[in-house]
């Protein structure tokens, strides 16, 4: 394929040029970066991209090619992809496709020979930025919003159900992940813990949850403003209240929201495998993966009920809560990893060790 | 404050003299140590006796022990000073044994010292294989299969068990002469018979071999809260089997998924933990290719050359930040530099990649074998960064100043199809260089990889570099476009490469590229990856991107050249230099811009100058960066002989050289223009001359007598250089030389008549009318040794006060004659009969004994040097000008070699500098100062008792020798001429025994010491003699001058330690001016 040129046109007045690197060509959106040095396959399949236009801070990407294993979704949702030079000749044992190949196969616009690093200051002095990628260096980026209805395009119809391989228990512990846009690697977490699990939309009643009759639920991560969820917050506060409850990331937000505090917008966001995060209990500090454009007001959480966990060690910011009385955590960050550290792995072993120990009781 | 508030006062072990495998990096990471203790508060002091670095420089610790690395020495320091802390592990490996010497000997429980950091048990850990391999099963982490072993039988049968292939060391042989690696029982059974017999103790290792895997290291931290964090890994271009030192790497890994990229980051943090680490880590691993399967090489538990590395290729200060965890402090709490609003406890996240190119001596070293496997042979190492490979690794090729810059080594075209694929398949300094040359023959990149192992990643990408050198050979100069020069620029390709690609003048490309308006862009490295906003003064360059950088706004800026690789003849000492080149135009109130590409250095430090340029030394990458910050000029005169060849094209692109004027330089680097200068000055010049033929040559040795010293006109370190004694040897040499080199051209070389006469030298600060010169340095050895490889005291202890007069007057007319602006070194004979003062050399640059010559007198020259070059005169400076009154002490310069690493190298001294590095001894008379200097390390000064036995093969005997032997006591063995020639000076030889017995005795370590003189070019039993010292580790000279010297103090009581400070603290303004005094 010959390289032909394309832009992308920023509603900050910059234009950068690049190179077409898959056929499609043409789209619109948040733009975002992420500092991950490695899974940019990951990165791809993360549905929390939706909406928006990623670029890869690292300049070499496509290296070790695409492989079936590390798919965070079934399909990429982002809107658009750059990076500075990609890789055509991928070598790695577990590689099936090329990075264009993958951009082919899921119709994503991508550039790339972009100055990464000059769009990544861009975005880091203006917060905000929506873009569009074009044939036509004078065209205007359309939207400077995201899609309030994000959530309801990459949250599953139906429920799914898992069943775990790893089960020592005749019964294995049961949880409802409650999808608004859920990384596999959740699931693949709990799953390996021992835990069945059946994710379910992201609009499924308290009712029908319970129903399910899990052991514990989680609210997973996705795209999108977390107040334009607001309307959930009453079912989701039923949630939590009935049964031990988890939230990462969006689900994180939505809990707080949904309990009384208030989120605003980080101004350019979270998004790499390198964010350090101090449990303020033990005053450990941890690095995490993070993919987040908002974060929970630390001054606007009910510390009467509530505690702030985890910060961020740079800004911060809250990184985690925990009710006081309640079986409710909840971290802005992805203790699942892919990409990133498994450091905070032993969040998901706490939460399930909250109700096997209750399980245990009942058999007692 | 400080977490540990007991901690008040450190001692910090510093690494000693370069070696192979030892570096400048303990320099860049010791000074950073010292800085940050210092900032808390702490008072530092300092032992090191490697007097060419910049962390014993006075303002880096309180106090500075330039005194033996040995427990001994450093037991009566702590004595003196009572340290609460003791910092080992950023003085490499030097640093952790005495720690470990000090603390088995009770010293520090006896003083209360307070080890910090690393607790000692987790270093033993971490050396003791053993120990090592229990602990890794304990934690569940995979390690290499292996036994010791004296049985070919055992050897079967444990190979039965772990598969196929083994890889076989024998114990304790010289660069693992005499291992291999067994494919089948067979092969096994050859190589492990051979390796016990190769073997001193009958001993080898045998290890399941993962030749082939990835080799991928991890640098990582940890604090005491057991906070772990990754700096950065690293792939090596060079699989599992190439030494990591000797391998070409990048930063961060380009071949791991996030899955393997994470699974090993855990392996680290557990490893880290289980440890116990307090500050840095380097943890490599392979990683097999074909699988997640993995196995843990080495742990070192301390700051490495990896380590140097990795804060070089990502900004994270990791001896800074280990030094301070080491007093307590968190991670969270030690603020990043870099950022200035975020903290240590992160991983760094760059945007760029960073490919490190190993720097190899066999350019010296021709006779060396080039192989490369587990015995590490680069003494040096250069950093490239940029936005993709291809950049990098024409930008690291360029650096490493041999003479290359693409891929290109010319004369492969020659190799037979045989020859390429063995040059492919054993890894040699040249194998980059080969695959190329493969892949230009249309060789297919699987068919490489199984041939090399190297990732096929890697090999497409210099596949790339390839192909498009070959499309634009093949578009030519008139087809070639703007867009195309943007492309061949956005993949590293130089000026002078495009030039003899497209064949035409370099000066058409240089005009095209300045026509089209083409100029590098450059970025900054901010650890973060732009996330953060950071004003480090830390640049790159790339092509085809936006320029971030903003250049420096102050009244005048000058950029300073650095030194580029440590090589044989061009150590840290200019790293010294060019710092403090850049601290003096600071002091100056001038911007200072350092551009070099050796990452191990302080120089190289982001916060030593304004700007810093991580870019080649090249006319063209140094003119960019001219350009860039529109400097006013250039000094040349502190980055050795790197930055002084780059002055005659940057004053051609019209650059202003600041200081000493180009024909200076050319007048004293040009051997005629020289001898005419020294002539029409009426100064005494070796006869000699240039010869342009063979026949030239005869005739002209013919004139002025053998033996005659001949070499290459423009030389480093003595490259080629040998001295001749008769015809035959001349068109020997000759022909040698004619059929080692590529392109015949030899011609012009340097004959000059050889004298045996006694050396001096001295370095001088010139500014046009007067001169400053601190001191002179006397040779021990005689004149033919090359001055790097001499043991030189200073002041000059036997010269009259007439050769110092003489010494200073041709020093004065030189400087004025060429108005020498800033600083050079002369070196002088002196006859024989010590009538005559001949002037050897002038080097229109700072030398070797520049650092040592500031430290021992505390004139500080480069920055006089500097000021001159910026246009102060040196009257108006507080020092006195002339030659400068003795200081009432003295100093011995010891070279350190590292040749027992280089199968092949002979250790004899002579004419081509073979040493590494050096040490310093300081006392209050030249036996003292000679005794500390020879008792550099532990056991190296050996008291020569009754019972201890020397052999000797020496061609002649002289009267100093005569009498150190005489008045020893000490069993003397020798060969049937030199027993004769001993006799007859009434030495009395115990036994006369032949080398061939003499060598299996020395190998037996029946000898305490050989001396062995005997020259003959030949590979015969004197160099296996030389060689078998070498690999029993048997203290050995090859010139009488150092064996006398050694002898004559080996008895002697030392006297105690004493800070530079307190030397100095005596008569401290005797060459001040009145009225700079107090």
């Amino acid at each position: 394929m010959p390289e032909t040129t394309g832009y992308l046109v920023l509603n900050t007045g910059d234009v950068l040029e690049g190179k077409w690197l898959s056929s499609y060509k043409y789209a619109d959106g948040e733009l975002v970066f992420n500092t991950a040095m490695t899974g940019y396959q990951e990165v791809m399949t993360d549905p929390s991209y939706a909406g928006q236009i990623v670029t890869m801070t690292y300049p070499l990407i496509g290296n070790y090619g695409w492989n079936e294993v590390d798919y965070e979704s079934i399909q990429p949702s982002l809107k658009g992809f750059i990076v500075s030079t990609p890789s055509h000749n991928p070598e790695h044992y577990e590689s099936k496709y090329t990075l264009v190949e993958m951009l082919e196969k899921h119709k994503i616009p991508a550039l790339s020979h972009i100055d990464t690093r000059a769009l990544t200051k861009i975005i880091r002095k203006h917060g905000e930025v929506y873009g569009k990628m074009t044939d036509n260096p004078e065209d205007k980026p359309v939207n400077t919003s995201v899609n309030p209805n994000i959530v309801s395009t990459v949250s599953v119809a139906e429920k799914i159900t898992y069943k775990t391989n790893n089960s020592t228990d005749q019964k294995a512990p049961h949880v409802v992940v409650v999808d608004f846009g859920y990384k596999h690697s959740i699931a693949h977490s709990l799953l390996e813990l021992g835990c069945d699990v059946t994710v379910v939309p992201f609009d499924t009643r308290f009712i029908e949850v319970q129903s399910l009759a899990p052991d514990g639920v989680v609210l997973s991560n996705g795209p999108g403003d977390p107040k334009a969820l607001a309307h959930l917050s009453t079912n989701l506060k039923q949630i939590a209240d009935h049964f031990p409850t988890m939230g990462i990331c969006l689900g994180h937000q939505l809990i707080a929201l949904a309990y009384g505090a208030t989120t605003k917008r980080l101004p350019y966001g979270h998004r790499g495998s390198n964010h350090p995060v101090k449990d303020v209990q033990t005053g450990k500090v941890m690095i995490t993966s993070q993919n987040h454009g908002y974060v929970v007001d630390y001054d606007s959480v009910k510390m009467d009920d509530w505690y702030v966990s985890h910060i961020n060690v740079n800004d911060k910011s809250v990184e985690g809560l925990k009710h006081k009385t309640k079986p409710l955590m909840t971290v802005q960050f992805h203790p699942e990893a892919h990409p990133g550290p498994i450091d905070t792995h032993h969040l998901f072993v706490n939460f399930i060790k909250q109700f096997i120990t209750k399980g245990e009781k009942q058999h007692a | 404050m400080p977490k540990k508030d007991d901690i008040k006062k450190v001692l910090v072990i510093g690494s000693g003299p370069i070696v192979i495998g030892q570096a400048a990096e303990f320099d860049y990471a010791g000074t950073q140590a010292c800085l940050a203790l210092k900032e808390d508060g702490i008072e530092v002091i300092l032992v090191n006796n490697n007097p060419a670095t910049i962390m014993t420089d006075e303002n880096i610790a309180d106090k500075v022990y330039l005194e033996p690395l040995t427990c001994e020495s450093i037991t009566k320091i702590i004595a003196e000073e009572r340290p609460d802390g003791i910092l080992p592990t950023l003085g490499g490996q030097t640093g952790l044994n005495m720690a470990v010497l000090l603390d088995e000997a009770g010293v520090l429980e006896q003083y209360d010292v307070t080890l910090l950091g690393t607790p000692l048990e987790t270093i033993q850990k971490g050396e003791d294989r053993e120990m090592f391999k229990s602990m890794m099963k304990d934690i569940g982490e995979p390690i290499a299969e292996s036994l010791s072993t004296s049985s070919i039988e055992e050897a079967v049968s444990f190979a039965k068990k772990v598969g196929y292939p083994m890889i076989v060391r024998p114990a304790y042989t010289l660069g693992g002469a005499g291992g291999g690696i067994a494919n089948d029982e067979q092969e096994l059974r050859t190589i492990v018979k051979n390796g016990l017999h190769y073997s001193p103790i009958n001993q080898v290792l045998i290890e399941q071999s993962v030749k082939g895997w990835k080799e991928i290291e991890y640098e990582v931290m940890r604090d005491a809260n057991d906070t772990c964090i990754i700096v950065c890994n690293m792939e090596n271009f060079d699989p599992v089997g190439v030494h990591t030192g000797d391998s070409i790497v990048v930063a961060p890994s380009q071949t791991l998924t996030d899955r393997q990229y994470q699974m090993l980051r855990t392996s680290s943090v557990k490893v880290i933990r289980e440890l116990g680490v307090i500050g840095g880590c380097n943890i490599q691993f392979a990683l097999n290719p074909d699988n997640d399967d993995y196995i843990i090489i080495e742990v070192n538990p301390r700051v490495s050359r990896s380590s140097a590395l990795a804060s070089k290729a990502t900004g994270y200060p990791i001896a800074r930040i280990a030094a301070k965890v080491a007093l307590g402090y968190q991670l969270d709490e030690v603020i990043n530099p870099i950022t200035g609003d975020t903290y240590a406890s992160f991983e760094p996240a760059i945007d760029y990649i960073a490919a490190k190119i190993p720097r190899w001596p066999f350019d010296k070293f021709t006779g060396a074998e080039r192989s490369l496997g587990t015995q590490m042979k680069a003494t040096g190492e250069v950093m490239a960064l940029a936005r993709n490979f291809p950049v990098a690794i024409n930008k690291a090729i360029r650096s490493l100043e041999i003479g290359l810059d693409s891929l290109h080594l010319p004369g492969v075209e020659k190799l037979s199809e045989q020859e390429l694929h063995n040059a492919l398949e054993n890894a040699t300094d040249e194998r980059m260089f080969i695959v190329a040359e493969a892949l230009r023959r249309g060789m297919s990149v699987d068919e490489i990889h199984d041939i090399t192992a190297i990732n096929n990643y890697f090999l497409y990408e210099l596949k790339a570099m390839i192909v498009k050198e070959q499309e634009i050979a093949e578009k030519g100069w008139r087809q070639i476009d703007v867009s195309d020069l943007q492309e061949a620029k956005g993949f590293g390709i130089s000026d002078h490469t495009l030039a003899t690609l497209l064949q035409v003048d370099i000066k058409e490309i240089q005009q095209k590229i300045k026509t089209e308006k083409l100029a590098p862009s450059y970025k900054m490295v901010d650890t973060c990856a732009a996330e953060f906003s950071a004003e480090t003064p830390y640049f790159y360059s790339s092509w085809n991107e936006w320029d971030e950088v903003e250049s420096l706004d102050g009244e005048k800026r000058m950029v300073v050249l650095g030194s580029g690789p440590i090589r044989i003849g061009q150590g840290v000492e200019f790293d010294y230099c060019s710092v403090h080149a850049a601290k003096s135009l600071q002091g100056q109130g001038i911007d200072a811009v350092v551009v070099n590409n050796n990452p191990e250095t302080v120089s190289t430090d982001f916060n030593t100058a304004d700007h810093l340029y991580f870019e080649p030394l090249t006319v063209e990458d140094v003119l960019h960066v001219i350009d860039k910050e529109n400097a006013q000029g250039v000094l040349v005169q502190f980055g050795g002989q790197t930055a002084i060849n780059l002055a005659d094209g940057l004053k051609k692109a019209g650059v202003q050289i600041a200081g000493t004027a180009l024909d200076a330089i050319e007048a004293v680097e040009d051997r005629d223009l020289f001898y005419q200068l020294l002539q029409r000055l009426n100064i005494p010049h070796i006869p000699g001359d240039t010869v342009m033929d063979i026949h030239d040559a005869k005739a002209v040795a013919q004139e002025i007598g053998y033996p005659v010293l001949m070499r290459p006109s423009y030389v480093i370190g003595g490259q080629g250089m040998v001295i001749l004694h008769n015809e035959h040897q001349l068109v020997d040499y000759l022909s040698d030389l004619q059929a080692k080199t590529h392109d015949n051209r030899i011609f012009p070389l340097l004959i000059d008549r050889y004298i045996e006469g006694y050396e001096v030298e001295i370095d001088a600060i010139c500014d046009g009318a007067d001169i400053l010169i601190p001191g002179i340095f006397e040779h021990v050895e005689k004149a033919g040794v090359h001055s790097g490889d001499s043991v030189a005291i200073f002041p000059a202890p036997s010269l009259t006060d007439d050769h110092k007069q003489t010494i200073e007057q041709y020093t004065k007319k030189i400087s004025e004659e060429l108005q020498i602006k800033g600083i050079m070194n002369i070196q002088f004979v002196l006859s024989e009969d010590r009538q005559t003062v001949y002037v050897l050399e002038v080097n229109p640059r700072a030398s070797r004994t520049v650092p040592i010559a500031s430290k021992v007198t505390g004139v500080p020259m480069v920055d006089l040097a500097t000021k001159v070059q910026m246009g102060e005169a040196l009257v108006s400076q507080e020092w006195k000008v002339g030659l400068h009154k003795e200081v009432p002490y003295y100093a011995v310069k010891m070279p350190v070699f590292s040749t027992n690493k280089l199968p092949g190298v002979d250790p004899i001294l002579g004419p081509e500098m073979k040493s590494t590095g050096e040490a310093i001894g300081i006392g209050t008379t030249v036996e003292q100062a000679m005794a500390k200097a020879f008792g550099w390390k532990e056991d190296s000064l050996q008291s020569l008792r009754e019972q201890d036995t020397i052999f000797l093969s020496l061609a002649k005997i002289d009267e100093k020798l005569q009498r150190a032997l005489q008045s020893s006591n000490i069993m003397i063995e020798a060969d049937t001429e030199t027993q004769a020639l001993l006799s007859a000076h009434d030495i009395h030889v115990h036994k006369v025994v032949s080398v061939q017995e003499a060598e299996q005795k020395c190998l037996a370590d029946q000898y305490v010491l050989i001396t062995d003189t005997h020259r003959t070019g030949e590979k015969d039993e004197h160099v296996s003699l030389r060689e078998a010292a070498l690999t029993s580790d048997t203290l050995h000279f090859s010139a009488n001058d150092t064996l006398s010297a050694y002898i004559n103090v080996a008895q002697i009581e030392q006297e105690s330690p004493q800070s530079i400070q307190y030397y100095r603290q005596n008569k401290p303004n005797i060459n001040k001016k009145e009225r700079a005094m107090p």
